[in-house]
Formats: C-alpha cells, sequence, structure tokens
C-alpha cells in the first residue's frame, strides 16, 4: 500500500483550497527554474527513468513519445493537454483538476520545455464547467506571478496556456479528433499517419498528453525518475489514481501503487463490495472501454497494463466498475453500447453503423427476443467494427461486448431459454 | 522508386504513393468509395483496407504511404471478410429501393455488392430514414440512401471553392446537408451528382428520364464556353438526355459546368425543323427546294457589297471554313463572326489564344487577369486556377470587377490605367510579377470590346517583353475567349480588316445592306437590319430566327459531326450523337447545297472532303488535328510508308498499274500485302480511333474491304479519295461528261454507286425526313430521289426499303426497337404516299 508520502496527489480529496500559495506549501512551484535549467535531454532522460506510462488509456511510455517531436523543426511545437475526461466511469482528471490544478500547470511548462513548445492547450471537456473556472483561475493566478506567461518562472522560457473548453463530444478525447476540434472543426478523428507528433495542430508537430500523465511530471522531476519507478512492477511502474465505483460502499477516487491486486484495492479503499467480496459478479477494471473480468479472475488479477491485457481486458483509464450479483449483465454492457453508439462520430463506416446495429441487438438480448444464433451474429458483427475502424471508438464499443460474451454466454443464453419457455 | 510486394509479386513504384495507387499500378483492384483521385483523401469508408506484413490490423490502401519493401495482401481470408463486413455495413441501413433509383445501373454500391459483398442479409432491425434535403433545382437528394463518403463535402471544399456542404451530427444520424437547406452556389455543383457513388445525389433534370443501359453515349466537345470541355452525350433515340464529363486532363480534368451539363435541356425546345419563308409578314413552311431557289434570286439580284455575312458563336470549323469559302466565291465582303464587338484586327493567331494553355496554369507561379470574371466566363480555367492558388499560393491579381473567384486575390482596381502603372513599376503588384519565373496575364473580352481597345490591346503586347511573358517554353500571353466558335472564325479569317461588327451594323442602318445571312448570330440586335432580307441559318427560335425572312433550320453541337477550336487554339472533334430534328440539315451540308444551287461547283461529297481541303489551306490545324485524335492519322501514314516500300518492288508502271486496277488484274503480291498493312493498320488503332472510321462506314475486316471497294483498293486505309476518283472517272466518261460538270445529285448517284452497301452517307439526308430518299431498284442499284423526281418502279419496293433502313439510318440512329419500327414505318409510308 501507497505510503502517505509517496502520493504525489497530496490534495486529491479537496482538504485544502487549490490556490497558488496553497499548491505552493503542498510543494508545487518549487524551484521550477532549477528543473528546467537542467536542460531538455535531462527532463526527457528522468522521464524514461520513471518508465511513466500514458494515464489516457493507452499506456504509450511518455518519456518516448516526447522523445518523438522534432528539436529543430521550423514549425512552432505545441502541447495539448487532453482534459476531456468523458469515459463512463472515469473522473480522475476532474479531482485533480479541482483540487491540484497548479500540478498540471507546472506540468505543462516542464513538458513543454522538454518538447520545444512556447504553447499549451488545454482541451476540457464541456461538462467540466466548474473545474474550468478552477482551473482558468489557477492559470490566472500562474500569470500573475510570473510562473507561466514571457519568461516562465524566471527560466528564460517563453511558454503560454490556452483553456479551451470543448462542447462535449466522447469522440473529442481521441487525439486527433480533439486536435480537429481545437482548430475549430467537427470533432473526427485524422488518418494516421501522419501522426500528431510530424503534423499535428495547424499542421505543427504536436504532442496530447493525460491530465494526469502531465501532472505527475513535476514531483517525477522533483523526485527523480528511479524514485517514480520503484513503485509497482517492472514497465508497469509508478503511482495511479484509481475511481472505484458501482456495488461498493464508498465509491472514491484513490492515488495507489500500480499492480496493486484489484481485491486489495476494492477493500482497503471503496469499502469492499456490497454485500461481501462473494457477491461479486464482474468488473469493469478500466473504464468502460475495456472488457469485463469475471470474479473468479477478479480474485487474483493486479491492477497493471500487462497483467490485465494477460487475462484479455485492460487497464484503460483504471476506472474500476464493480458489478455485484444483483446487476442484469446484459442490460448494463447494452447500455454501454447505447453510449459508443450516440458517441460515434460517423465517419467512417463500420462504427457508425456498427455501433448502432449492435446496440439493438444487445437489446434484444436483454429483452430475451434473441437466441444463441443472434448472439453469433453479434459477436461476428463485433469482429467486423474490430481492427476495421481510424479511430479506436470502434474497439471500444466491440470490446465490452465480446468480454461479456466470453465470460458470461452459458448463464445469458440459459436465461434467454428460461424466457422463451415461459 | 521502392520496391514493395503485392501478394508475393514484387513491382517498384514511385515514392510517396499510396498502397491503393501501387495496386492499381500492378493492376490489382481495390474497392473504395471514398477515395477519389481528385480529392483530399478521407480513408473513411473502410472500403479498401489491405493486409500489410507486420501490421496487427488491415489499413486503409487509399491513406497508407507506401514503404520500402512492405509486403501487401489483398486476397487473402482476413481482407475478403473485412471487405464483407464494411459492404454489409454499408448496406443495412441503405434502402433497397434501386428499381426506383437513378443510379441504378452505373452504382459504385450495387457493383461492389456484387463483387465483394455478403451472400445474405442479416439485419432484421428497421433500416435508418433521413429527411429529404433541399439543394436547388439542378440536385435531387435522397439522403436515406447516403454512405456518408463525403466526396460532395470534399468536392465543395476544395475544388468548388464554397464551403456550403457540410455533414451535420453524429454517428448513424450523420447526415450530409447544405447549411440551411441553401441551394449550392456554384457554377461547378453538380459535379457533385458524378462523385457520389450512390443515389443520394443525382441529377433532377434527369430525373426517371432513362436507365443507363438505354442510353447510347458518345464522346463530343462542349460548346457552351470556348473552354472545349470533353463531354459524353448521353441520347435516347433522338433525346440528348443527359451530359457528363470525360477524362481529359488539358482541358476539364473530370469536371464540367453546370452550364455544359444542363444546356442539352435546350435542345428538345423551340427547335427549327423546317424551312420557313416569311410571306406576307408571316413565316410558312417551305421545302428546301424552294428556299434554295427563292434565295438564289436573291443573291443574284445582289450586289456582292449588299450583302452581308454574320457568323454565331456555336458555328463549328467546317463551316466557318465554307462561309469564308462562299464569301469569296461570291465576292462578298462584310463577313463578321465577332458579335460581341471586338475591335482588335489580330494578325497572328498567338494574339487571340489562350497561348500558356489550360494545362500551363498548373505551371504558372504569377496571374494578372485584365477585364475578366473567369468564373462566370471560364468555370473550368477557374476552378483551374483555384486549384494552383491553393497548392502554391501563387499570387493573383485581378483589374477589373470586384467579384469572387472562390480564391484569394489580389483586387488592383477597376481602372485601366493601372496597366500604365504597372509598366512604371507604380504598382505594389509589379514586383511579384517581374519575379515570377512563368508569369502569366489573361485578357478578357471585355478589353477588347471598348473603344479604345486597340491602344490597350497595343499596351499589353509590351507587357510581353517587360514581364518576359514569352520564353523559350512558356508564352504567358493569354486570350480568354468566350465562344466556341470564335477561335475558329479567327483561324479562318472570317472578320473585316480594320472593321468590327458595330460598323457593319451602323452600315446597316444607313441602309448598305440588301441582304444579310445570319448563320447563328443570336447575340446582335435586329433592328438595325429593318431595310435588309434576313437570312437566318440555326437551331432554334432564338433572336435572329424572329428577325429573319428565311430560316435554314441546321444541326446542333450534338446533332453533327465537327471540329472546334478552343480558347487554346487546340482543335477537338465532336461527334455526332444524334440527328437534326424534321428537315434541319447539318451546317455544312446546308452551305454545300446551297453552292450547287448556286453553281459554284464545290465537289465536296462528304464533310472528309471539306476537312481534307480547309486542312490543306491550314495545315498547322491538321497538325493540331492528329495530336487531338491520338495520332490517328500518323498511324495511318506510317502505314502507308510501309506501303510505298511495298510498291517499290513493283516494276510496273503506274499506268500499267492504273489499268490492271481498273480491269481487276490484281497481282497476288498486291493483293497479300495489302491484306498485311489492312490487318495491322486496324490492329494498331485503339478504340476510339477505330470509332472514327467505322463513323464513315470503313470497313472493317478485308472481304468487307475488297467488296466494297473491289480490287486493290487497295494498298490503302486513307487514301482512299483516289479510289473515289477512280469511280468518279469512270461515272463521269460513262455518260459522257467531265465529273465536275455534273450536278449535285449525279456526283450522289455516282458515289452511291461506288459503294452499293454504303448508304450512309446519304442516310444522313434521307434518315427521317422525306425530303430525299434511298432506295434499291431491282438490279439492286441505289437511286437517290427527290420526292418530285420518283420513278421507280413499285415493285419490290417495300422489301429493299426496309432493309435499307435496318441496316442503316435506323440502327444508327435508334437506340430501341420501338424508335427503330416507328422510324422504319413512317419512311415506308411516305414513300408510298409519294410514289403514287
Amino acid at each position: 500500500m501507497l505510503k502517505e508520502k509517496d502520493k504525489i496527489f497530496t490534495n486529491l480529496f479537496g482538504d485544502e483550497p487549490f490556490h497558488l500559495k496553497n499548491a505552493q506549501a503542498r510543494g508545487d512551484w518549487d524551484n521550477t527554474k532549477e528543473l528546467i535549467k537542467k536542460g531538455r535531454e535531462w527532463i526527457i532522460d528522468e522521464m524514461k527513468k520513471s518508465e511513466l506510462r500514458g494515464r489516457g488509456g493507452a499506456g504509450f511510455p511518455t518519456g518516448l513519445k516526447w522523445s518523438f517531436m522534432p528539436k529543430d523543426s521550423k514549425l512552432t511545437n505545441y502541447l495539448v493537454v487532453n482534459a476531456d475526461e468523458s469515459e463512463p466511469g472515469t473522473c480522475k482528471d476532474r479531482d485533480m483538476i479541482r483540487n491540484e490544478p497548479h500540478k498540471l500547470i507546472e506540468g505543462c511548462l516542464l513538458a513543454s520545455f522538454a518538447m520545444n513548445a512556447h504553447t499549451c492547450y488545454i482541451y476540457i471537456r464541456g461538462e467540466y464547467f466548474n473545474e474550468a473556472v478552477v482551473l482558468q483561475k489557477a492559470i490566472d493566478e500562474a500569470y500573475d506571478a510570473g510562473l507561466i506567461g514571457k519568461n516562465a518562472a524566471k527560466s528564460g522560457w517563453d511558454f503560454d496556456i490556452f483553456l479551451h473548453r470543448g462542447a462535449g463530444a466522447y469522440i473529442c478525447g481521441e487525439e486527433t479528433a480533439l486536435l480537429e476540434s481545437l482548430e475549430g472543426k467537427k470533432g473526427q478523428p485524422r488518418l494516421k499517419p501522419p501522426f500528431p507528433a510530424n503534423k499535428g495542430l495547424y499542421g505543427s508537430p504536436t504532442t496530447v498528453n493525460n491530465v494526469e500523465t502531465i501532472a505527475v511530471v513535476p514531483t517525477i522531476l522533483r523526485r527523480g525518475g528511479e524514485w517514480f519507478s520503484s513503485f509497482g512492477r517492472p514497465k508497469n511502474t509508478g503511482t495511479k489514481v484509481f475511481c472505484i465505483s458501482g456495488h461498493v460502499n464508498n465509491p472514491c477516487n484513490i492515488e495507489e501503487e500500480m499492480s496493486i491486486p484489484l481485491r486489495e484495492l476494492v477493500e482497503k479503499h471503496a469499502g469492499g463490495v456490497t454485500g461481501g467480496w462473494d457477491n461479486l459478479k464482474a468488473v469493469i477494471p478500466g473504464g468502460s472501454s475495456v472488457p469485463l473480468i469475471p470474479k473468479s479472475t477478479c480474485d487474483t488479477v493486479l491492477m497493471d497494463f500487462d497483467s490485465l491485457s494477460a487475462v484479455k481486458s485492460g487497464l484503460g483509464t483504471a476506472a474500476v466498475i464493480v458489478m455485484d450479483k444483483s446487476t442484469d449483465l446484459v442490460k448494463a454492457i447494452s447500455k454501454l453500447s447505447h453510449f459508443y453508439k450516440h458517441e460515434s462520430c460517423g465517419q467512417c463506416t463500420p462504427c457508425r453503423e456498427g455501433t448502432g446495429w449492435m446496440w439493438r441487438m444487445m437489446e434484444k438480448i436483454g429483452n430475451g427476443h434473441a437466441s444463441s444464433n443472434d448472439i453469433d451474429k453479434l459477436l461476428d458483427v463485433t469482429k467486423q467494427i474490430e481492427g476495421h475502424t481510424i479511430c479506436a471508438l470502434g474497439d471500444a464499443a466491440a470490446w465490452p461486448i465480446q468480454g461479456l460474451f466470453r465470460h458470461f454466454r452459458d448463464e445469458i443464453e440459459e436465461q434467454l431459454k428460461k424466457t422463451k419457455a415461459a | 522508386m521502392a520496391k514493395v510486394k503485392i501478394n508475393g509479386s514484387e513491382i517498384e513504384v514511385s515514392d510517396g504513393m499510396t498502397i491503393l495507387q501501387a495496386c492499381e499500378e500492378a493492376g490489382i483492384e481495390i474497392p473504395r468509395f471514398c477515395y477519389h483521385d481528385r480529392l483530399s483523401i478521407a480513408g473513411n469508408c473502410r472500403m479498401c483496407l489491405v493486409d500489410v506484413e507486420g501490421s496487427p490490423k488491415p489499413v486503409a490502401s487509399c491513406a497508407m504511404p507506401i514503404n520500402e519493401g512492405m509486403s501487401i495482401h489483398t486476397n487473402t481470408q482476413s481482407v475478403k471478410k473485412a471487405r464483407e463486413g464494411v459492404m454489409e455495413f454499408l448496406l443495412i441501413n441503405h434502402p433497397l429501393d434501386c428499381p426506383v433509383c437513378d443510379q441504378g445501373g452505373e452504382c459504385d454500391l450495387q457493383d461492389q455488392t456484387i463483387a465483394f459483398g455478403p451472400e445474405n442479409s442479416r439485419f432484421e432491425e428497421n433500416k435508418r430514414a433521413v429527411e429529404e434535403k433541399h439543394m436547388g433545382p439542378l440536385i435531387k437528394t435522397y439522403m436515406t440512401r447516403c454512405i456518408h463518403c463525403t466526396r460532395c463535402i470534399r468536392f465543395a471544399d476544395e475544388v468548388a471553392g464554397v464551403n456550403q456542404l457540410g455533414a451535420v451530427n453524429r454517428g448513424e444520424n450523420m447526415e450530409i446537408t447544405t447549411y440551411l437547406e441553401k441551394t449550392l452556389d456554384s457554377e461547378l455543383s453538380a459535379n457533385i451528382v458524378d462523385l457520389c457513388p450512390v443515389g443520394a445525389l443525382t441529377s433532377k433534370p434527369y430525373q426517371f428520364e432513362a436507365r443507363p443501359w438505354e442510353l447510347k453515349k458518345t464522346e463530343t466537345i462542349d460548346v457552351m464556353d470556348a473552354v472545349g470541355s470533353n463531354i459524353r452525350v448521353d441520347t435516347y433515340g433522338w433525346k440528348v438526355k443527359r451530359v457528363l464529363p470525360v477524362l481529359n486532363e488539358d482541358i476539364n480534368e473530370e469536371w464540367i459546368s453546370d452550364k455544359t451539363r444542363y444546356a442539352c435541356d435546350g435542345l428538345l425546345n423551340q427547335r427549327l425543323d423546317t424551312p420557313y419563308i416569311k410571306k406576307n409578314n408571316k413565316l410558312e413552311q417551305v421545302s428546301w427546294g424552294e428556299t434554295f431557289s427563292q434565295l438564289k434570286k436573291l443573291v443574284m439580284d445582289s450586289d456582292p457589297d449588299e450583302i452581308a455575312f454574320l457568323v454565331g458563336d456555336f458555328i463549328d470549323l467546317e463551316t466557318s471554313y465554307l462561309i469564308k469559302k462562299l464569301s469569296e466565291d461570291l465576292s462578298i465582303k462584310a463577313v463578321d463572326g465577332r458579335q460581341e464587338g471586338c475591335k482588335v484586327p489580330f494578325n497572328h493567331r498567338s494574339q487571340f489564344l489562350f497561348n500558356s494553355k489550360i494545362k500551363g496554369i498548373d505551371e504558372t507561379d504569377c496571374i494578372l487577369m485584365i477585364g475578366t470574371n473567369t468564373r462566370e466566363e471560364a468555370a473550368i480555367i477557374n476552378s483551374r486556377i483555384r486549384k494552383r492558388v491553393i497548392s502554391s499560393n501563387i499570387p493573383v491579381a485581378l483589374i477589373g470587377k470586384n467579384v469572387d473567384l472562390t480564391y484569394k486575390y489580389n483586387h488592383l482596381g477597376d481602372d485601366i490605367n493601372i496597366l500604365i502603372d504597372l509598366l512604371n513599376e507604380k504598382n505594389s503588384f509589379y514586383k511579384k510579377l517581374i519575379n515570377a519565373s512563368k508569369p502569366m496575364i489573361i485578357i478578357g473580352q471585355s478589353v477588347l470590346n471598348r473603344d479604345d481597345s486597340l491602344q490597350i490591346y497595343s499596351l499589353l503586347e509590351t507587357f510581353t517583353d517587360k514581364f518576359n511573358l514569352i520564353q523559350e517554353d512558356w508564352n504567358g500571353f493569354n486570350v480568354l475567349q468566350l465562344a466556341a466558335a470564335r477561335a475558329g472564325i479567327l483561324e479562318m479569317g472570317l472578320i473585316q480588316k480594320n472593321k468590327s461588327v458595330d460598323d457593319l451594323v451602323a452600315d446597316a442602318e444607313k441602309g448598305k445592306f440588301k441582304l444579310v445571312f445570319s448563320f447563328g448570330a443570336d447575340e446582335i440586335s435586329y433592328e438595325n437590319f429593318s431595310n435588309c432580307k434576313i437570312v437566318y441559318m440555326g437551331t432554334h427560335g432564338d433572336r435572329g430566327a424572329n428577325a429573319a425572312d428565311f430560316i435554314l433550320p441546321s444541326a446542333a453541337y450534338t446533332e453533327k459531326d465537327a471540329i472546334f477550336i478552343n480558347t487554346e487554339g487546340r482543335v477537338q472533334y465532336a461527334n455526332k450523337a444524334s440527328f437534326p430534328p424534321g428537315e434541319a440539315r447539318e451546317d455544312w451540308k446546308i452551305i454545300n447545297q446551297f453552292s450547287e444551287v448556286l453553281e459554284l461547283k464545290w465537289s465536296f461529297l462528304e464533310l472528309y472532303d471539306v476537312r481534307d481541303e480547309m486542312f490543306a489551306k491550314f495545315p498547322h490545324l491538321k497538325e493540331d488535328f492528329n495530336d487531338q485524335n491520338n495520332g490517328l492519322v500518323k498511324i495511318i501514314d506510317n502505314k502507308a510508308n510501309e506501303e510505298v516500300e511495298i510498291i517499290n518492288k513493283d516494276t510496273r508502271s503506274s499506268q500499267e498499274k492504273k489499268n490492271d486496277t481498273i480491269n481487276g488484274n490484281i497481282k497476288s503480291f498486291e493483293e497479300n500485302s495489302a491484306k498485311k498493312i489492312f490487318n495491322t493498320a486496324w490492329a494498331d488503332l485503339n478504340d476510339r480511333q477505330r470509332e472514327y472510321l467505322r463513323k464513315y462506314n470503313y470497313p472493317e475486316t478485308w472481304s468487307e474491304f475488297t467488296e466494297h471497294y473491289g480490287f486493290k483498293v487497295v494498298n490503302d486505309i486513307k487514301k482512299k479519295n483516289n479510289v473515289v476518283l477512280l469511280y468518279e472517272d469512270q461515272y463521269a466518261n460513262s455518260i459522257g461528261k467531265a465529273w465536275n460538270d455534273l450536278t449535285y445529285n449525279q456526283k450522289k448517284w455516282a458515289y452511291t454507286k461506288r459503294n452499293k452497301n454504303n448508304l450512309i452517307g446519304l442516310a444522313d439526308d434521307a434518315n427521317f425526313s422525306p425530303d430525299g430518299i434511298v432506295v434499291l431498284n431491282d438490279n439492286q442499284e441505289a437511286y437517290y430521289a427527290q420526292p418530285k423526281e420518283i420513278n421507280f418502279k413499285i415493285k419490290n419496293l417495300s422489301f429493299s426499303i426496309e432493309d435499307f433502313y435496318i441496316n442503316d439510318s435506323i440502327t444508327r440512329h435508334s437506340s430501341t426497337m420501338a424508335e427503330c419500327s416507328r422510324a422504319r414505318s413512317e419512311v415506308r409510308s411516305s414513300v408510298t404516299e409519294k410514289a403514287s
């Protein structure tokens, strides 16, 4: 269990105000200038040493990603922070922005400096109105204190942050759709290649990072990459904010060490599953986009990228959705299918046409008007979507359904037979 | 160059290609909906997925650039499955209304469903329906059919330059629409109809008119502006149903303007289909014979100085030539074809042409436009400039009215003095123009019509030196013509020396003229010609027809074989797609027959002959023409050289040879080599060239060939005229006259006799008009008869006529059996009537 002194987000619960002076008291903005003085190479090196993997869901090594940015390009480099947190079950960025905005702002400065960017855009989800107000206030405070702006933190580096509010589309959390939306166009993912590191915002090299990824940067740099990588298992290092929701006694956001066993996480921090661990049916371990895992797997699985993908699920955004035995799993996943149908951007064929079809078939199965053949058909359709789309939304819509039938098909077929007989 | 493996076989392709292009290079078809050569890549239909080794997921081949050593698979099970999956998704919400959909038969979705789709349907839910959008009078929408490929959006944004189309809503609720249901405000709007791979966007005027497989398709040239866009005319029977673009990289690429596309409506209405003469202030229908004889009287009674020729905007090159010839033979000097009043006397063709060619726009790095609104005057050229401006951001400036040209340009003002400022290096645009390596100026007609146009034009000519407009491989001095006929008219010299049309009109007002021939000149105010008899040759009841005392109905541009020269000076061949209505005749024939009436002793039997004479006088046009026709004549000329070699081995004198030929005494080596040449010549032709020869019923097999031409017709595919001459002499001798003394009809008859089974030349005259008919007598000899002169035996008549029509005219002009039989019975009854 993570010790109190090793926590990065010490004010995650909002015990103290977010303001600059409070943040500074917690250690933010402490000698940022010195960190910058150590130079670009050093920062990227530390990030590589920390083995930090992107916290937005895909888990791409952050240091590596930063090193892709062209060093001597004639174009302007940009850092874009993805605060469009819309994945069902996920609410970690919200708390960070609410209570620790200065960690994010300082991280933006350091990351931008490392990537030779003078400008950073924070794209915040439209529904996060209060959070946007807080973040803007924090940005203003930082400007007033000379921590960002011209000669930011007296480091000699000019740096500006712009906060941009989205209009509430889930797809704008996809990095290229986010860039499109930021440019004022319809939020639709772009084709890759070219990747944003070559041709991103306004055609310039751009890195898009999750809020959490950026917010942990200052602490990593202060305490050293090796300190960070000392937590968790190799390649799955560091601390992580988990969002635990669903059928638990005490839903919460909690910062914990990577690779903590799922059972420990739920029982220690969330007060356990309602009705006890044995009442557990399944868990979606990483936000709505990853397949669920049944109780048998939950007993032993560790919460990190590699062990979850070994059980054909994923860490995703580390949003743990717990479902006890009272849950109608088909209806639960059907709700998610509806979400993806509603949020599909409509650009490419399989996702546009397939998400709606899948949802309707899920509803049918949920209502009991289906047979085993329909399940085969549904699974075939998920295969037709998976991997055939421009962005990962198609995959994200297909996987929960695949996960559901992978583990609970027998049970569901039994149920269908009963409904039919009745 | 990069080496890639496609389905195991290695191929070398140039760098920067996409996988889809590389596969096309390798001859492998990749299905696609959203990808289009001329639009940006969207990659959203996902139909073109292929497997690439090393990639965990299939990749969209339209968007993925190739890498050295890439190994691509297009025929694996997973690719097949991916395609089936995408097809299924596209079809689940696509209505099953092919039977009532105008796209049916030329629908990408239909075709690719057959080729790549799943074999059955699994979708049990309700299909989506989309509310009707309204996009104006040209584009019919049926958005339930839309598959969201976004080609139309990309076209509007990128090519047309109007950001009025877009997608609203998300996911399965996504809809393509003009925001606020506005008409698409572009002169190229209807190209989205061609781009739409399904029936979501179809042509409104064409809705429910015909099925594509019922239409006869003819590639030809547009005359609505001077660009000379390549078009395909689709006809159903006589009616022109629609006009579509044909790819020509040098001119219109793949687009045509809306005017080009929809002007064909007018070909059905208000047509002149019979000759008229004004009697008692009222136009009365008359026969061609009467018209010509009265006209002859008028011409004979007038002094040549009292006759004027006005030439219109749609006149083809051959007709221009004949008008010129007629004016020379009759010593008529008041001839003008510049209706809008151009006052500049051009001495050389480069003075009135678009010298850098339309393709040159892709190379230029600075454009100065003077007095032109290219968007209205030549939409295709405008879109080409837009493409150049967008891709390379070249400076463009305009002197003239400040209009929206769909791209950014520098408006220098609306004052001709700016030209002087430019020359004196006072204008801000001077630097850009002088620094350009391939500068271009485009001069609009409005500059040439002014009273001071001569001065302005000579000022502009000084630009040539100042700004280095003419270089070794570059000529940036361009005049933008507005009418399809204009470049041809100027080539033929149908203009008055040092005078403009305005002077001619002024003379007319003074009563100088007694007789005015208007060859389709409709842009002139005829009130000033109230003192003259007006003879109007044209197609429509337009201004000229309203003023006319004589009306000679002629053929519209889709109804004749003709040559047009576009504003670049490009000589292009227009094909006959339909035929003139009623008794209307092709323009060149009218003038040719009139010359016969006037006893001018021209000897044109075919359009061919006119062309030969014209090309002999204007050899540079012939070169252009040959180039345009894919070197047809060149190929044949090469064959002719081979033939010379063979003939060299022949030791006979030419007189001996001729005698042998006439006596049918053919040497076997002669026949063999002729046969060889014949066969290789045909084999070497491309489809278009073969089509060209077929138009003239040129025999396609050796047996046909010898049958038609009797003998050695010898060694020559092209020099057909020599053969004709032999027959001509023979025939003329047989009736004791010289060929030149024969009448038109006698010549025709001779010609027909020469070519018994080939009656096409006559059929054009005869077809559905009862004015002249061809019949075969008992001996299978053809007679050309006019109603008054019918004197054949009625015996085997019906049989012969039927045969003739089935073989020739009707099948050539009819697209359906119904049309065919209607025409046949019409002709039969008219012949019977006249015979009795």
